[in-house]
């Protein structure tokens, strides 16, 4: 899927400019760092993107659609092919790891089987199967974050943002999600991922877009952390 | 996983709501069913009074058989009519053995005798019962004038009580369960708020947020119904024994199962509207896109 960023603003409430004027193009099939300061606007594009929030000013192409006047009968869709890790997890706590993960599948409305089979092996991928039956309040943040990241890739998504998704990992942890981002992508998902990892970001050698005070400050190809 | 095992969830998850809920919606259904069972049964008796012969003539026995059934003829001719049945003696024990064969006691004591002959007059208008009843004031050799005009009126105005009380309550328990139910499903979604959010978060589509409030609603109305039928069944079958000696000859017992079938079926598919209706009205309010 192609993403296209054109002047886009967006003001929290009367004052707060998180983004200012933002154009960009992310190619389908594309790795992207989204790197800057804490309050910088990541959280604020990817958001834009699954149209939880709506810009203010300016216009968000997905492949030839704007989603920013999209139907609200039309986001559950949007939101199935561009799937999100959330920076705070939004994990449910009255569902088990097994089931929190599932609910990526059966809002698609898959035969059950092939929930369970699918669920089963991603939650190998993120090393969490002895706990597939354990509710969230007995996990660390590092176990919800691979909840997370679990979910979001379960469904095979076009589009994959990743806010923060090693957050609360350590760094073997962390390589081995990078490991399946890089996997997912290479079959073809567009990956945008937001990070403060300057050591992934740096021995990755992948497009790097740095943000501050919601505006770009440098789009590089193989970019580096700064 | 599924609708039904988050319904299940829900439900477990605050049992003195889904209690409440219940709890209620069988009350309901209870007083519904009886009011229900009230008027059907009030309205068979009343049918069957005003099928019946409305005027009954009993014969002295003096009175001589031609100048019966020259009274006859002559009934049969007046347009106030519809038709005219004599009952004689030999008539009147066959009837009488015929309701009381399982009383031994009763049949050995009455012989075709003491049984008086009479006709049966019934009107083509209830209206024309008093007319009816004057002109054959003047017969000669009339023991007595039964005129059951009485009873249908008494039968009426009971038939419409039992229908205006049985409608009022029904109408007042009815928008008791669906208001407690609206609000149990309503605190339901306020303490899902989070959860919900989440759930739009990931994509899942209006009707898997919706699905298992629905489901809530349904189940608490079936189950209120059901179990408001079953007792209503237990009362009507304990209590059929008792009340079938007062209702000799009209025909309310035995009860059809077809009937206690139908009666299930009508209180199933009321608690699932009232389920249905209640929750939409919850999401409605709470759950806006
Ligand atoms: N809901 C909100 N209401 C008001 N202001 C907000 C809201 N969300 C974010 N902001 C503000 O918008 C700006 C950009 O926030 P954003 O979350 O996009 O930053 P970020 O780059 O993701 O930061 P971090 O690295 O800390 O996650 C910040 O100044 C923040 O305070
Ligand atoms: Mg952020």
């Amino acid at each position: 899927m192609f993403i296209s960023f054109d002047q886009v603003t967006k003001t929290y409430g009367d004052k707060t400019q998180a983004l200012t004027d933002t154009s960009f193009k992310v190619e389908s099939g594309e790795f992207v760092f989204l790197v800057g300061p804490s309050g910088a606007g990541k959280t604020t594009i990817l958001r834009l993107l699954i149209h939880d929030l709506v810009p203010t000013n300016g216009t968000i192409l997905l492949d030839k659609l704007n989603i920013a006047t999209l139907l609200k009968a039309k986001i559950p869709e949007l939101r199935r092919q561009v799937a999100m890790v959330f920076q705070d997890f939004k994990v449910l706590f009255d569902r088990t790891v097994g089931e929190n993960v599932a609910i990526a599948l059966e809002i698609l409305g898959k035969p059950p089987n092939e929930i369970t089979k699918k669920v089963k092996e991603v939650l190998q991928l993120v090393d969490l199967t002895d706990k597939i039956n354990q509710f969230p309040v007995q996990l660390s943040a590092g176990e919800l974050q691979r909840i997370a990241n679990a979910r979001s890739i379960v469904g095979g998504p076009k589009v994959l943002l990743a806010d923060e998704p090693t957050g609360n990992l350590d760094p073997t942890t962390s390589w081995e999600i990078l490991k399946i981002l890089r996997e997912i992508n290479k079959l073809g998902t567009t990956v945008i991922m937001a990070t403060h990892n300057v050591d992934i970001v740096n021995s990755m050698r992948k497009r790097v877009i740095s943000m501050k005070k919601g505006k770009i400050i440098k789009d590089e190809k193989s970019g580096k952390y700064r | 996983m599924g609708t039904f095992s988050n319904t299940w969830r829900h439900i477990r998850r605050s049992p003195y709501q889904a209690f409440a809920a219940i709890s209620v919606m069988t009350l309901t259904f209870l007083v519904s069913g009886m009011f229900f069972l009230l008027s059907v049964g009030s309205t068979i008796v009343l049918k069957y009074f005003e099928q019946k012969p409305q005027i009954i003539i009993f014969f002295k026995d003096t009175k001589k058989e031609a100048d019966v059934n020259e009274l006859q003829d002559r009934l049969k001719l007046m347009d106030k009519v519809a038709s005219v049945k004599f009952v004689s003696k030999e008539d009147a024990l066959a009837i009488y053995k015929e309701q009381y064969k399982n009383d031994p006691l009763l049949l050995e004591m009455v012989s075709a005798d003491i049984l008086p002959a009479s006709i049966e007059v019934s009107a083509t208008k209830i209206e024309y019962l008093p007319d009816l009843a004057n002109l054959l004031k003047k017969e000669a050799d009339v023991s007595d004038i039964v005129f059951p005009e009485d009873v249908v009126n008494i039968l009426v105005s009971w038939t419409t009580s039992i229908r205006q009380v049985g409608m009022l309550l029904v109408i007042f328990l009815s928008l008791v369960s669906l208001f407690t139910v609206v609000t149990v499903i309503s605190m339901k979604i306020a303490l899902k708020r989070e959860e919900i959010e989440i759930l739009q978060l990931v994509g899942a589509a209006n009707w898997y947020i919706r699905m298992p409030f629905m489901a809530e609603g349904i189940i608490y109305g079936l189950v209120g119904s059901l179990i408001g039928w079953i007792v209503n069944v237990l009362i009507l079958v304990y209590a059929s024994p008792l009340l079938m000696p007062l209702f000799v000859g009209i025909p309310l017992f035995p009860i059809p199962l077809v009937f206690y079938a139908i009666f299930l079926a009508m209180m199933l598919a009321l608690g699932t509207f009232l389920g249905i209706l209640a929750s939409v009205l919850a999401i409605n309010r709470y759950l806006r896109n």
